[in-house]
């Protein structure tokens, strides 16, 4: 028997697989987006068909602000990704710091609509079948965000302490996969909450 | 078998000393922290066998309730049950686990890697699943203790709403069955995401997607169906939680909800989850098949089309379960055509695996025989998934033995004999020992002869209309005498499966020592030593066709010059 | 409307269906079997079934054949030469009509159904039809005749329909609590009650008899025995009983003592009996439970001493049923049946 055969074509040609990471975070996105299609499905199965108890028409407030903030979010985010491939490591901190806020406000909006509907219009997850399916939906995808969250803070964390470099940029970018996810689930939700639903 | 040039690692010697080897506690102890694929593998299996014995014990139960007509052996509350766990058991604590499992152990070999992709989301995979496994099965000591089987679920596999709400099952049960699913979903979702970023990003050099053996592509599409398949269940099972503890009204009638949407939902999940029971099977098949008849696979290029064709075309066909609902005729009509049509990829693979072994010189040893014996029964498992398919005779098989015969038909004629076939043939190179020839004969032949003996007879029942899910039913029924044979049946296959779990606990010790490649295989696994070390192969390799070692067995007529 | 098999292949699903047929009438003359429809959607169903089962039995012999054939002709022997057989690794012809093939006969299967799902399910109402609306409670069914004022339970009476005097009964189902299903095999293919919707359904019987059948969807502890017992009466008959059901209960002043149990034991806060003050809506209507043939829905026959003990405990028979012992003694026991005893 011979050892390895030396006439087979293509010898000596690059082999590039795509990152694990991004694979990895891209089929974690696949899983995701099936949790929330059912979701989705089940709220505007259900638009209009409550017995009783407050509309969305007469307690829904469109969250033009909360919205304007998390979308910038993406930008901000993908400038930090920019930032870090180049090894401008200030700027990728306060890109990062940017996106917390963004990100910290639109929760902190999320908080005090959810306040103003329970305590002031009476709506809670139990109330009719709009609570149920609203709660539910905005609040999977509040828990997205409270993740995500935690993901920036902890890197914000280790950039401060000067831990992290360009070496660090795919791993950074797997993040901002992420959250640019949280991001486009918000447009579906948004979209089918306070626009087609109102 | 000759020797080869892929450089072959040394095991550590079986007669090694402890301190090479390590105490009792600090080897359990490193298969308790391990993060190795191999050892994530063969646990995975051993938990799933455990359970197979398990749901197995259940059904032996039924069996033995049913064996004759007004029995009250076992009381409606202990045999619903019975039959709810015996199905959930097997779909989720043996099916799932048994398949990742193997995958685990196959797939980083066949793709010349080292581990899988994130070797401690691995872990903490298997441990998830097999907490899941743990709550599940704690429900027996809740509620009245281990009399009345104390609190385990009892609304069938599918736990249908409203019966699942508060109001019509008060009590934990069904909280356990949503809550251990949840857990062990979570788990499966991880192995599901590993698998598929091993697969595309740690293939060895020159193994395009192409290039990847059967069983690895099936693993790919099964993970990638995985993915989109659990999710909906889970989403449903913390609706299901939200109605029961937080007042909600996903499927609550009375504030206008929907019990439909559970079902729709269920059969989201369902249909494409049968998939993802049954496509690991034909991996299992498309390795064996050729190896034993000597032959390359019949139409590569076709089998990974039609692999793929089924992944995208079983997401729609789910309301074949639902055609009792009322379904307006269009709706009905369209799903009896994607029902059908999902049958066209399926029956070509059959016909692919025909024409492997035509030409070829089949040698019957055990794993052999257990992939063709599914390849009769995964025809007429088809051909009764056909006849379900057209929907106004659905109207009346549905809900009826008819249905429970051909998904065991499937289950256990294709899944579990091909499962049978994945021991006997990836044993050797696990644990380096050869399972007993003789005692696999005696396993296949007595399992096959009970097995046909139960779920052929079975079709008959439901024709003549029995229902399923009922405890006892009335004499007088014409149901009688088969119910009977049925249950024999069933003793029988227990008998077989215990000469296996012998065969496979003695030949760990007793076993032929089997070498790198004792069936003379054509796959990256076979180029490393039995077991493998826990690094895989020294140098990773590099391919240049679909089967390596058969490159390196044939150089005067390798694979690459033949491959599209 | 029946579907005439024009394939040859047709012969063995007939004989096999002959066979088992045979099988199911010499075993007792009334039997929950879909192989003896006697309905139109029975029969339609059936026949449709047999076209089926030709194309498939087809398709298993030939490709089980084939499968047998190769396995045969290509096992290993000891005479092959050594080395390995010819590596074929594939044939677009070969592969494109293996895929066509099945594709045609995906259509064919197709379009043959399609009829069959239209012609039942989208019927047109004719004329002259019995209404019946079918509500499934655990563990027992409600039977209400709109069109004659009339609330029954378990058993279900529907006049015989015959080329000369059609009567087709048109069933609306729905649900009072859980997910159940309507299945008669001999009448028709099963529904399901369902919750807050109305399902429906349509039988037109060509013999009288008795048909039985029971739920088919598992809808909690005691699914097995919520079954179903379907009386095709001919006109007659089916006037007679009507009539009968729509009287007001008999009043019967010898049971005076048994009528004061149940009107005071909580009894009347779950049943009707009309003409009482008995207008519970969560049990069946007992107005007229002695024309029942059986007790709680068909587990038990319909004698003193079953109802005796029913209504003692419920449990003997069906546990998990929801009617509940009201812990009556003996005496209250004896009384309460002596009074249902009259309810004809």
């Amino acid at each position: 028997m011979s050892s390895l055969p030396l006439h087979h074509p293509a010898g000596a040609t690059e082999w590039h697989l795509p990152s694990k990471r991004r694979v990895g975070m891209s089929a974690l996105i696949a899983g995701e987006c099936a949790i929330f299609t059912i979701f989705v499905v089940a709220y505007v199965f259900y638009i209009g068909k409550s017995l009783t108890g407050p509309t969305p028409r007469q307690v829904l407030d469109i969250p033009i602000v909360g919205t304007i903030c998390l979308l910038s979010s993406s930008l901000t985010i993908w400038r930090a990704e920019r930032a870090i491939e180049e090894e401008r490591i200030a700027w990728f901190t306060l890109w990062l710091a940017a996106t917390i806020a963004l990100a910290a406000v639109f929760l902190i909006k999320t908080i005090l609509e959810w306040k103003e509907l329970i305590y002031h219009n009476g709506l809670t997850i139990s109330t009719n079948l709009f609570g149920t399916t609203f709660y539910s939906l905005v609040g999977l995808h509040a828990s997205h965000v409270v993740v995500g969250l935690f993901l920036l803070s902890s890197t914000l964390v280790c950039s401060l302490f000067g831990w992290v470099d360009s070496r660090q940029s795919e791993r950074f970018g797997v993040i901002a996969l992420y959250w640019h996810f949280v991001d486009a689930v918000w447009i579906v939700v948004f979209t089918v909450v306070y626009l087609i639903g109102r | 078998m000759g020797d080869y040039s892929f450089p072959v690692s040394t095991p550590i010697e079986p007669s090694a000393t402890a301190s090479e080897v390590g105490t009792f506690l600090e080897r359990l102890h490193g298969w308790v922290v391990t993060v190795d694929h191999k050892r994530l593998g063969i646990l995975y299996i051993l938990y799933s066998t455990f359970f197979l014995l398990v749901a197995g014990a259940e059904a032996l139960l039924i069996r033995l309730q049913l064996a004759w007509p007004r029995n009250h052996m076992l009381s409606a509350q202990v045999y619903n049950r019975l039959f709810t766990m015996h199905g959930t058991t097997m779909v989720f604590l043996v099916g799932m686990p048994f398949l990742f499992g193997f995958a685990n152990y196959i797939v980083p070999l066949q793709i010349g890697a080292r581990d899988m992709a994130f070797p401690r989301l691995n872990a903490f995979s298997f441990w998830l699943t097999a907490f899941g496994g743990f709550l599940l099965y704690y429900s027996f000591l809740g509620g009245a203790g281990l009399y009345g089987m104390g609190n385990a679920p009892d609304v069938g596999w599918f736990a249908y709403a409203p019966l699942t709400a508060r109001s019509f099952s008060p009590g934990h049960a069904t909280d356990y069955w949503a809550l251990a699913l949840i857990v062990s979903g979570f788990g499966t979702l991880g192995t599901a995401i590993n698998i598929v970023a091993t697969v595309i990003s740690l293939r060895c050099k020159g193994m395009t997607l192409m290039r990847m053996p059967l069983f690895t592509w099936l693993l790919l599409v099964v993970s990638m169906l995985t993915l989109v398949t659990i999710t909906p269940l889970t989403a449903a099972q913390f609706m299901l939680l939200i109605d029961r503890y937080l007042g909600g009204h996903f499927f609550d009638t009375q504030a206008g909800g929907s019990s439909l949407i559970w079902v729709h939902f269920f059969w989201i999940f369902g249909h494409p989850e049968v998939y993802v029971l049954v496509l690991p099977a034909f991996a299992i098949a498309n390795e064996i098949i050729p190896v034993f008849c000597r032959k390359a696979i019949f139409g590569y290029p076709a089998m990974v089309a039609a692999s793929l064709a089924i992944m995208f075309v079983s997401l729609g066909v789910w309301a074949h379960h639902m055609f009792t609902v009322g379904m307006t005729s269009v709706s009905t009509a369209f799903f009896t055509l994607s029902t059908m049509l999902v049958g066209v990829p399926t029956g070509i693979k059959i016909f692919n695996w025909i024409a492997t072994l035509w030409g070829g010189r089949i040698r019957f040893t055990t794993p052999m025989l257990f992939c063709i014996a599914f390849l009769f029964q995964f025809l007429i498992a088809g051909l009764t998934g056909i006849m379900l398919s057209v929907s106004p005779w659905d109207w009346q098989l549905h809900n009826s033995y008819f249905v429970i015969a051909h998904f065991h038909y499937v289950l256990v004629g294709a899944v579990v004999f091909c499962i049978f076939a994945a021991f006997y043939y990836w044993y050797p190179k696990a644990t380096g020992r050869l399972m007993n020839e003789t005692l696999g004969k005696w396993h296949f032949w007595l399992f096959l002869i009970g097995f046909h003996i139960t779920f052929d007879t079975m079709h008959v029942l439901g024709l003549l209309g029995m229902p399923r899910s009922i405890y006892t039913y009335q004499p007088d029924r014409g149901w009688n005498l088969i119910n009977m044979v049925v249950s024999i049946g069933g003793a029988i296959q227990g008998i077989a499966v215990l000469i296996f779990a012998y065969n496979f606990i003695t030949s760990y010790w007793r076993g032929a020592i089997a070498g790198d490649d004792p069936w003379d295989a054509w796959t990256l696994e076979w180029a490393t030593s039995s077991p493998p070390p826990s690094y895989n192969f020294e140098e990773l390799p590099e391919v240049h066709s679909r089967r390596p070692l058969w490159d390196l067995k044939h150089p005067d007529d390798p694979d690459w010059e033949y491959e599209a | 409307m029946r579907l005439v098999p024009a394939k040859p292949l047709a012969l063995f699903g007939g004989a096999l269906a002959c066979v088992l047929r045979t099988t199911t009438l010499l075993a007792q003359d009334r039997t929950p079997s879909t192989l003896v429809p006697e309905s139109t959607p029975a029969h339609q169903i059936f026949d449709l079934s047999i076209f089926v089962v030709a194309i498939t039995g087809g398709i298993f012999l030939v490709v089980g054949g084939l499968l047998a054939v190769a396995l045969f002709r290509f096992r290993a022997r000891v005479t092959d030469p050594a080395g390995e057989p010819a590596q074929i690794y594939g044939s677009t012809q070969i592969e494109l009509a293996w895929t066509v093939i099945p594709v045609l006969i995906v259509v064919i299967l197709f379009l043959t159904t399609a009829r069959i799902i239209f012609a039942i399910e989208d019927a047109p109402k004719p004329k002259t039809t019995l209404d019946v609306t079918a509500i499934g409670h655990q563990f027992w069914w409600e039977f209400r005749y709109p069109q004659y004022g009339v609330v029954t339970a378990n058993e279900l009476h529907i006049p015989v329909s015959s080329a000369t005097a059609p009567e087709a009964t048109f069933l609306k189902l729905t649900s009072a609590d859980v997910i159940h299903s309507f299945w008669v095999p001999q009448l028709a293919g099963k529904t399901d009650l369902i919750p807050n919707r109305v399902n429906s359904m349509w039988i037109d019987p060509e013999k009288p008899g008795l048909y039985v059948g029971q739920c088919a969807q598992f809808c909690g502890s005691q699914h097995a025995l919520m079954l179903l017992r379907v009386y095709v009466d001919t006109p007659e008959q089916f006037s007679r009983w009507i009539t009968a059901q729509q009287q007001l209960a008999r009043q019967d002043p010898a049971v005076a003592a048994g009528r004061r149990v149940f009107e005071t034991q909580a009894c009347m806060n779950c049943h009707t009996i009309m003409g009482t003050a008995a207008t519970g809506r969560f049990g069946p209507d007992l107005t007229h439970l002695m024309s029942r043939a059986t007790l709680a829905s068909g587990a038990i026959n319909n004698t003193p001493a079953n109802l005796r003990e029913w209504i003692r405990s419920p449990e003997t028979f069906k546990p998990g049923a929801l009617m509940p012992a009201m812990q009556l003694n003996d005496e209250q026991l004896d009384e309460v049946t002596a009074y249902l005893e009259t309810l004809q």
